[in-house]
């Protein structure tokens, strides 16, 4: 059941979306985290990807487990169902939510702590099913909740605040992701909203399980000398091997590009990303040889950003189901209760 | 040899001792098809290992043509096959009964009691003679077993030959070879053996149109039939074969018959945490969805089972309990995750726990679970058991009325939302305690909410106010009442004579507690009796209680756990209730209940004096 899209009036001065939203309507209440907290920057973008894209809002459902980051689903998407589920079970919830339904857009979000630690199993999972969803770990190496611990994407060798050297070796999940057969795999940063939002926009048309790690720093907890999630240690390591420009197939392509430093990739339902190579040798088609290069890179201190890995013809676990195209829970007794005949047949063939 | 031998027609037991992976599986079954399509009442259990091949492995089949179903212990006949459990198998036959085995190898006399009638059949000699191929031996050693219990028991070989002819409808290469062999064990032991024993079987048509299936089969097919579209679940005995069933069903019945795609979605989770994340995420989406699990899952849930009692989710679990705790008897029954299912999770929290008695009940309350989960949005638990999932069992027609209609609870939609319909998600607007939800995707800018474990007010927003915190939890406790009156009620089963004393039980105990009231009234004491459907327990429940001097209280665990829950939740006193307990994996028998109510009455019936000295 699809109804048409009412947004409400506002200031005619707003600029709208294809739908007549504005933005606005991609809005949630106002956030209670930390003031200059990196999940905040990632709301931002969420806001600003969904109304760019023109998805009517209520047509999304927003799932999340604990954590300050799982907590920013209220933050944005205000006219969308969301789910703020148990700790590091945000996948099975949305694997759930996904088979009931597959005509919403799913957008999963999470913590290093939530994913990489307690819920390391279920993300794995997730991605290893090709559920159609945006997962977003919104990464800042700590607890944030709980007051600053280590989590399980800390550095070996990082320093909390109080001055601790984590001696864990760190969990990549971009890294987990590519080899778990996730279809769209990126790494991106809070700071860099022109990154990151054609990325989300990117993963949202995506069909399958498509990944983004965002670092995004925990002002309170891990953004001093001696933490590799901080704002300053980001800024001077990150190394973007690509910037993307996601066009909707209904738009035209309009910009001009210097011949050789674009890739254009063609999304299964039509729309192009166009991909400006930035490092010269990146290939994001080929899953073995981004694997390698992330781990050269990751050697040398650096956080390698921008679309890491894509297959643009991925399918997804309802296709994997072979399952109906009307969505599950829209089917009634005629489709699904087999009837007293039938019944009688079954009995028959049990004495 | 024997000194008396056991004389009885349509009743008896026969227990089959095998080897785990011997292939008898098929045979012993077909075996007590047979007895069945005679018109002779049958109930067959396994018992088996935790293992794939090697270990023992029975098969015990009881043949009442009164119609007893539940266990009754012994064996009259063994048909003993696996020289690992030899003496125990052969010290288990009731004095008097009869031991078959294979005596191709000899074995000296002090492997035998005098007081049996013994019966050696060369089986390995015989197939070796008539069959080269290794494997080929051992699947026709038990078909040739099973033509030779025929010409023991009377059993006709042509109802034989034709469930063969049943089984290998299609596969005329097998069935020929299958049904020579029965006829090389039919002949060999009618002209050899000195044809029928004292244990007969003689047509009757005491079935009438009662089915043969295991509860796990008829609970998936009630799944189907209650529109289940989404399942997830983690292997785990005895639960898998009901997960597994759903998915057979689920090719036979819902496929689209124009795309040919599935109209249901079956996940094998990573583990039970996650089958049941997706149970809910799928539930909270609007679609009926459930999960198949026994106790060991059930612990790995609570966190989540929490969170759908808290935010109001619906969600069907499906215990087939077994021996716990931990990984306890994984192949044995029990009834013991009452409390653990009925309190599952931090917190106050409760649930509403339906105990089928058979398949058919399985079946049943498998379709209305769904009905009550929606009703009601909260997690609903069916609980059966070992005895019950893995056993086939006679029982009645499956049954289903093409009026029925899904209640798919308090759903707002988008021309309610529309109407301008006051929506809070956690509003009691009738005093029942069930609020409204809305199914996400509903409406563009009406009805969407935040679904949290944390503590909110009637419209969702997140509050630790106290005031806002006791108005859900109260409304929570409204709910659970509504949930007594919606829930399959108590059944009542007056005795014969009016009596002080009666007696409670539920689920798998039934087949033995029917004989057992049975026994006890010809032995002159009558109960009356109470089988229990359902928690949360309808007001009836106390008033039987406070109706009799004595209630006795039968349930497999050790720690008489519906004992508890009855004292806890029904205000009964109690010291009334006598609790019978038996959990030692097997099945409860007629035997055990009779005499632990005898021995308690012997108990009560001593009064004692002052200075507790017994008169
Ligand atoms: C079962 C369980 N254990 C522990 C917690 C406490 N807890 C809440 S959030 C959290 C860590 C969150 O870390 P992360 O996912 O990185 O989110 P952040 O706050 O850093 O954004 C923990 C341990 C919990 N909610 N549930
Ligand atoms: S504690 Fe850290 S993660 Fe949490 S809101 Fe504050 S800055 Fe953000
Ligand atoms: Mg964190």
């Amino acid at each position: 059941m699809t109804y048409l899209a009412k947004p409400k009036l506002h200031h005619p001065d707003l600029p709208q979306n294809r739908l007549g939203y504005t933005r606005r309507d991609y809005e949630g209440t106002v956030s209670t985290l930390c003031a200059g907290c990196g999940h905040d920057s990632i709301s931002a973008a969420i806001i600003q990807a969904f109304f760019e894209l023109a998805i009517p809002p209520h047509r999304v459902a927003k799932l999340s487990g604990i954590g300050c980051s799982s907590k920013t689903p209220t933050y944005f998407l205000g006219q969308s169902h969301g789910f703020n589920s148990v700790h590091g079970r945000m996948p099975s919830v949305l694997t759930g939510a996904s088979l009931a339904n597959r005509e919403l857009v799913y957008l999963g979000v999470s913590g290093d702590g939530d994913s990489a630690s307690i819920g390391l199993g279920q993300f794995a999972h997730a991605m290893r099913r090709g559920v159609n969803m945006v997962y977003i770990v919104e990464n800042n190496g700590v607890y944030g909740l709980t007051k600053g611990q280590f989590s399980a994407t800390a550095d070996r060798g990082s320093k909390s605040k109080r001055g601790a050297v984590n001696t864990d070796s760190p969990i990549d999940l971009v890294g987990l992701a590519l080899q778990l057969g996730a279809s769209f795999v990126a790494r991106s940063f809070s700071g860099d909203k022109a990154q990151l939002v054609p990325l989300i926009k990117a993963a949202v048309e995506h069909r399958g399980a498509a990944f983004i790690d965002v670092v995004s720093p925990c002002v309170a907890f891990n953004n001093h000398p001696g933490s590799t999630k901080s704002y300053d240690y980001v800024r001077a390591h990150n190394e973007a091997v690509n910037r993307l420009d996601f066009m909707p197939r209904r738009d035209e392509v309009t910009a001009d590009y210097p011949p050789g430093s674009v890739v254009d990739v063609v999304m299964h339902d039509g729309s192009v990303m166009h991909l400006h190579k930035l490092a010269a040798d990146y290939d994001p088609t080929d899953r073995v040889r981004a694997m390698n290069y992330l781990a050269e890179r990751a050697a040398r201190g650096e956080v390698v950003t921008g679309l890491l890995y894509v297959d643009a013809r991925a399918e997804d676990l309802h296709y994997h189901l072979g399952t109906v195209d009307a969505p599950l829970n829209s089917l009634g007794e005629r489709e699904l209760c087999p009837g007293a005949a039938a019944l009688r047949e079954f009995n028959a063939a049990l004495r | 040899m024997a000194a008396k031998r056991i004389e009885s027609v349509n009743d008896f037991v026969v227990k089959f001792a095998n080897v785990n992976g011997s292939g008898s599986a098929s045979a012993n079954t077909l075996f007590a098809k047979s007895i069945m399509r005679m018109g002779v009442p049958i109930s067959p259990r396994n018992i088996f290992p935790s293992n794939i091949q090697g270990l023992p492995t029975w098969y015990e089949v009881r043949v009442s043509e009164q119609g007893w179903l539940g266990r009754r212990g012994g064996a009259d006949l063994m048909v003993a096959m696996n020289p690992q459990t030899w003496d125990r198998d052969v010290a288990e036959i009731d004095p008097g009964g009869y031991l078959f085995y294979d005596s191709t190898k000899p074995l000296p006399a002090s492997k035998f009691r005098d007081d049996i009638t013994v019966i050696g059949m060369p089986l390995t000699a015989i197939c070796n003679d008539a069959y080269s191929d290794a494997r080929e031996r051992q699947l026709f050693k038990n078909i040739i077993y099973v033509g030779a219990l025929a010409a023991l028991l009377g059993i006709e070989p042509d109802v034989i030959a034709e469930l063969i002819g049943e089984q290998y409808r299609g596969k005329e290469k097998l069935l020929q070879p299958n049904v020579h062999a029965l006829h090389m064990g039919y002949a060999y032991a009618r002209d050899r053996l000195g044809g029928p024993i004292g244990l007969r079987v003689a047509r009757s048509d005491a079935v009438g149109d009662r089915i043969f299936i295991e509860g796990n089969s008829a609970a998936a097919l009630g799944c189907v039939y209650g529109g289940a579209t989404v399942a997830a679940w983690y292997p785990l005995t005895p639960s898998s074969s009901m997960a597994e069933a759903f998915a057979r069903h689920c090719r036979k019945f819902r496929v689209d018959p124009d795309s040919g795609r599935a109209r249901y979605a079956i996940v094998q989770a990573e583990d039970e945490l996650a089958a049941i994340g997706v149970v809910i995420g799928a539930g909270w989406n609007g679609a009926r969805a459930f999960t198949a699990t026994s106790g060991p899952g059930i612990s790995l849930m609570q966190e989540f089972i929490g969170l759908a009692y808290f935010a109001e989710i619906p969600a069907v679990i499906f215990d087939v309990q077994r021996g716990g705790p931990s990984t306890g008897m994984p192949t044995r029954t029990q009834q013991s995750d009452v409390l653990a299912c009925a309190y599952a999770s931090h917190g106050d929290t409760k649930h509403p726990l339906l105990f089928p008695e058979d398949p058919k009940e399985a079946f049943e309350f498998a379709a209305l679970s769904f009905d009550l989960a929606e009703r009601l949005q909260t997690p609903v638990f069916v609980l059966s058991d070992l005895d019950i999932g893995m056993n086939e069992r006679l029982c009645e027609p499956l049954e289903w009325d093409d009026a029925r209609r899904y209640d798919r609870g308090k759903v707002m939609t988008y021309e309610m939302l529309e109407s301008g319909q006051d929506f809070g998600r956690y509003l009691d607007t009738d005093g029942d305690g069930i609020p409204y939800r809305t199914y996400p995707g509903t409406h563009a800018s009406k009805g969407a909410y935040f679904t949290r474990g944390t503590t909110r007010d009637a419209y969702a927003r997140y509050s630790e106010r106290g005031p806002d915190y006791l108005y859900n939890m109260e409304r929570l406790m409204r709910k659970f009442a509504t949930a007594a009156n919606l829930v399959p009620q108590p059944i009542m089963r007056p005795a014969a004579q009016p009596t002080r004393r009666g007696v409670i039980y539920f689920g798998s105990t039934t087949p033995a507690m029917d004989e057992a009231l049975d026994m006890l009234a010809k032995g002159g004491m009558h109960l009356d009796a109470l089988r229990l459907r359902a928690y949360p327990f309808p007001k009836s429940v106390a008033d039987f209680i406070a109706a009799h001097d004595e209630v006795f209280v039968v349930e497999q665990n050790r720690d008489a756990q519906l004992k508890t829950l009855l004292v806890n939740d029904a205000g009964v006193n109690p010291a009334t209730l006598i609790p019978i307990l038996h959990y030692d994996g097997t099945p409860i028998t007629a035997r055990f209940i009779t005499d632990a109510v005898a021995a308690e009455v012997r108990r009560l019936n001593v009064r004692p004096l002052h200075g507790g000295r017994a008169a």
